[in-house]
């Protein structure tokens, strides 16, 4: 009797090890902006809770994910942080046409530790020549880019141009307001709130019309064309509930 | 070969950056390493491994508490801030104090050694003739010295030219003020603009090549006096 259970035992353990994952569902590994890396891993966990499959996060610069893409870096889904990287993608071949869409848009903040600096308004920008003013490096990051045209928007490029410090992406940016070397920062509106709302110092959320919009992308690679796991991913990120987790997070809506 | 004129301010403020530091490195280098050289106290333990430090910590990792440090609220920051020259993050001189932290176990060490082979038979040997401490540093140990002071200048300077984590986190990215090369290749491949950034490398790499050719070189030529890494 008890080498029976015994038997029974270790074959249910063979049957799960060998077959377990298939059960299960799929897998995928996903390459995540890092901007957006906060968002990815609460999604994923709600997908893979529903449907079984199993999803790898991986953060990163998307410069770097686009580099490592292209040298055959095993990754099925890319959530790019612009929507130029993906377009290139697919134009060499390595991402699927059809499967790209915006699956955010960026919303900007200028933000301060000091919880008095800013008024809800661009007003701050001027009133000190003194102030350091981070932003991301418009040449890497579409936030820095965005952050230029604002600039410009306001007609404040030549007051501001000599107090401009670059991080290389919006992390930076957000460091160097935190550390106090910066006392202003163009960041992200997500960076910026705590649970939907404001967190700590002051923020004003720049009016969207200030600058063309920050379009962050999604695209299945060509190795995933018959991965399930990737392909409902993609399509999870398009739910309504998903897009209003997005929402929440400090995005704006994406295209479909 | 074709370079941008962002490109040739990157290079130009490297090579400048690299110069000053390592003329930093030695002046403070120097006394330091020979104290460590000679000393027996009990210092000696803590401020060799607080020198080596730069070697273990990853050099954003440094950047990151550099710019805390640096910042209004940090020690540093309120210090430069009492001398009347404010924060120093985001300018060349900030630059320069993290580039010689960082770059300073690189020329204590040769240094040191270089002091400790010498040995205490030829400062006896001056003092007995009369000389004094100065005397028996700048006239017995820099001339025996000699090769460790050129390993450590040669090696203070490659670091400084290939150094990145650091001005990633503290530069700000202003041309001719914080952009070096390295963060200038880093943005070419970032912004995908490969063939700039493979220009760029390829004169790093050809600028390290012949130093370390110049120091490998000179190492055989010194091979049976004081020359040596670790």
């Amino acid at each position: 009797m008890e080498i029976q259970i015994r038997n029974l035992l270790s074959s249910v353990v063979f049957v799960s090890l060998v077959y377990g994952p298939c059960a299960l569902g799929a897998t995928a590994t996903i390459a995540v902006a890092s901007n957006f890396g906060e968002v990815a891993q609460h999604l994923a966990d709600e997908f893979e809770s529903i449907t079984g499959h199993e999803l790898t996060l991986v953060m990163g610069a998307s410069g770097r994910f686009y580099a490592q893409i292209s040298n055959g870096a095993p990754f099925d889904v890319f959530l790019s942080a612009d929507f130029e990287k993906p377009e290139n993608l697919i134009s060499s071949g390595l991402a699927l046409s059809d499967s790209v869409f915006t699956y955010a848009t960026g919303r900007l903040a200028l933000w301060s530790r000091d919880e008095a600096l800013i008024k809800n308004n661009a007003s701050v920008l001027s009133s000190n020549s003194s102030y350091k003013v981070a932003y991301a490096n418009p040449r890497l990051a579409p936030y820095g880019r965005a952050a230029v045209e604002v600039i410009h928007a306001l007609a404040l490029f030549e007051v501001l141009e000599q107090n401009l410090v670059q991080g290389e992406n919006i992390a930076q940016a957000y460091q160097f307001v935190f550390t106090g070397n910066a006392e202003l920062g163009f960041v992200a509106l997500s960076q910026v709130l705590r649970n939907g709302e404001p967190g700590f110092g002051s923020s004003w959320v720049i009016p969207a019309d200030l600058h063309s919009p920050i379009r962050q992308d999604a695209v299945l690679l060509g190795r995933a064309k018959n991965n399930a796991a990737a392909k409902e991913f993609l399509n999870f990120l398009k739910l309504s509930s998903s897009q209003a987790v997005i929402q929440s997070y400090g995005y704006g809506p994406g295209d479909r | 070969m074709y370079l941008s004129t962002g490109d040739i301010t990157a290079l130009s403020l490297t090579v400048k950056l690299a110069f000053t530091v390592t003329v930093v490195l030695i002046l403070v280098g120097s006394p330091l390493s020979w104290w460590l050289a000679r000393t027996s106290s009990r210092l000696k333990a803590p401020l060799s491994a607080l020198v080596a430090l730069p070697l273990v910590l990853p050099p954003t990792v440094m950047g990151f508490y550099l710019l805390i440090a640096m910042g209004p609220d940090g020690p540093i920051g309120r210090l430069t801030s009492l001398m009347g020259i404010g924060t120093l993050a985001f300018s060349y001189p900030g630059l320069v104090f993290a580039s010689v932290l960082y770059s300073l176990p690189f020329v204590v060490q040769p240094l040191q050694n270089a002091f400790e082979s010498i040995g205490s038979r030829p400062f006896e040997v001056a003092a007995t003739l009369g000389a004094n401490r100065f005397q028996r540093f700048f006239f017995v140990a820099v001339p025996m010295a000699k090769p460790g002071f050129f390993t450590a200048a040669i090696l203070g300077f490659a670091h400084t030219i290939g150094e990145f984590g650091v001005v990633l986190m503290i530069g700000g990215n202003i041309p001719g003020q914080t952009r070096v090369v390295s963060v200038q290749i880093y943005d070419h491949v970032e912004a995908l603009a490969y063939d700039q950034a493979h220009q760029l490398a390829f004169l790093l790499i050809l600028f390290s090549f012949t130093v370390l050719i110049l120091v490998y070189g000179l190492q055989r030529k010194f091979s049976r006096s004081l020359l040596s890494f670790n």
